[in-house]
């Protein structure tokens, strides 16, 4: 028989109590400063709530490392790519002076920058390590204009909350937040250990997101849509990658 | 009224029954159990897309590594020396592997700070000074390299190979694979960047990751066999509902 106090029972009815709303508040705050990642449904929806929610209060402004010219990988991989195409080998023996950047979606000008365009733009650097989820990994110096930049100049408006992007290769699209869209060492690059960005490497365009696994850093970037609903694209999950079923955060 | 009131909680501390281990020790020991299985399989997965470990903070199929495990790899630009490629599995393995890190960290956070504070460590796991004498711990060993059954009064206490067995896993085994998890997260490392650099790099972070797992599987199939050993089903009875059979003296 089990025998329940009074006072018992009323404690454990008041912590009960205290404990569900407590979830119920913290679920609300997590909602309004956006901790919640687009994938937070399904079984494995905790855990990468808790993840994307602990990163984004603790490293929200911090800065992936960066290291010396001695520690750039004499030897970097270039990960397998499917087959890009006629179109694509067509923009490569042009030297892909047909290449565009579309901009559109919540922003005051939309645009279509060329690849001379974006190289006139400010320039940003840095010397990052790119690691793959696999777990493999190299060092290199990344230049190219900072996505920020981009995104002041089309005029972003105040609403947007998360930067969609898309690759050359079909059905392969990203996005990510404003804490690392507007990040400094967020950049479009075009240029890898100061040299022209190999096509193997992402070239003519990669987008480099310095703090996250290296499958959001997509390559062959064409297009960028900047929105407030990240529900509308694709299955809704954020990317291309929780369809495949990887996480849409890749802080990890 | 008062004093029925004293007369019938002493009636019912006598009812409760004397508990080998706590409730939260139960649920704790259970819940890391789950967490641990989930992270070996899942972790075991993602070894397989890349099943070569380096030394330093990078490495790549074109770099050499400290070492390869001769298995085949669900990626096919790893050279293996199989000719097959075996089917990816990374995307569910990475989320189980972070949301029962998830779970084993909140877990032992909370067996840690209670144990600290309810004298569970103190009590249970120090072993007695006397007990460290080069003299017992030679004893204690050479009594379980002879796989002597534990003694009745043993149900009921830790030996003190046990005790320093636990304290190691507990203290330096399990916040040793949490920190080597933490260095190699690309977000992690850029708030605290003596995580990895302390480890001497991020590669260095997962072959440690690695190696700490293979020492934890060591203790887990260790303490299942001494469990056997030791009686199983009592054993795993008293971490279940917490009953032991009482040594004689108790009764």
């Amino acid at each position: 028989m089990i025998k329940l106090s009074r006072r018992k029972l009323l404690t454990t009815g008041i912590a009960t109590a205290a404990g569900a709303s407590g979830l119920v508040v913290a679920a609300k705050l997590a909602k309004r400063y956006g901790l919640i990642p687009p994938d937070s449904g399904g079984i494995y929806g905790p855990g990468e709530t808790l993840t994307y929610a602990a990163q984004r209060l603790l490293t929200r402004h911090s800065l992936a490392r960066e290291f010396s010219r001695s520690q750039i990988s004499a030897k970097p991989f270039a990960n397998e790519v499917a087959p890009l195409g006629d179109e694509f080998e067509r923009h490569k023996q042009k030297a892909f002076a047909g290449w565009r950047l579309a901009v559109d979606g919540l922003v005051a000008r939309p645009a279509s920058f060329s690849l001379a365009e974006l190289k006139s733009f400010p320039r940003s650097s840095h010397i990052t390590m790119i690691q793959c989820e696999e777990g493999w990994s190299y060092i290199a110096e990344w230049t190219g204009v900072p996505l920020s930049h981009v995104l002041e100049r089309v005029g972003a408006l105040p609403q947007v909350r998360y930067v969609v992007y898309r690759s050359f290769q079909p059905d392969w699209w990203e996005s990510i937040d404003m804490a690392d869209a507007l990040h400094p060492q967020t950049l479009l690059t075009y240029e890898i250990n100061g040299g022209e960005l190999p096509v193997g490497f992402g070239g003519p365009l990669r987008m480099r997101i310095s703090r996250q696994l290296g499958y959001k850093s997509l390559k062959y970037v064409t297009q960028l849509t900047l929105t407030d609903n990240i529900r509308k694209f694709g299955k809704g999950l954020g990317s291309a990658e929780p369809e495949g079923g990887y996480a849409w955060y890749a802080g990890a | 009224m008062h004093n029925l009131r004293a007369i019938g909680r002493t009636a019912q501390m006598a009812e409760t029954p004397h508990l080998r281990h706590s409730g939260l020790v139960r649920i704790t020991h259970w819940l890391i159990t789950a967490a641990f299985l989930a992270l070996l399989v899942s972790g075991l997965e993602i070894v397989v897309s890349h099943p070569r470990f380096y030394w330093g903070e990078t490495g790549n199929v074109n770099t050499t590594p400290l070492f390869k495990i001769p298995i085949p790899s669900s990626r096919n630009l790893v050279p293996t020396g199989y000719g097959y490629v075996l089917p990816d599995q990374n995307g569910w393995s990475r989320y189980l592997h972070f949301q029962s890190a998830w779970v084993l960290v909140l877990t032992a956070l909370l067996y840690g700070f209670a144990g600290l504070f309810n004298g569970h460590f103190r009590r249970n796991l120090l072993p007695a000074v006397s007990d460290v004498s080069p003299k017992r711990l030679v004893s204690s060993i050479v009594e379980h390299l002879r796989l002597k059954r534990p003694s009745a009064e043993e149900a009921w206490s830790y030996n003190v190979l046990q005790r320093l067995a636990y304290l190691l896993v507990i203290f330096i085994l399990f916040p040793l694979i949490i920190w080597t998890g933490l260095a190699m997260s690309p977000s992690f490392v850029s708030a605290v960047p003596a995580a990895v650099n302390i480890l001497g790099g991020q590669q260095s972070a997962r072959t440690l990751h690695f190696f700490l797992t293979w020492a934890l599987v060591l203790f887990l199939l260790v303490h299942v066999f001494m469990v056997f050993l030791s009686g199983f089903r009592s054993r795993v009875r008293a971490m279940i509902t917490g009953r032991a059979a009482e040594p004689l003296e108790r009764v």
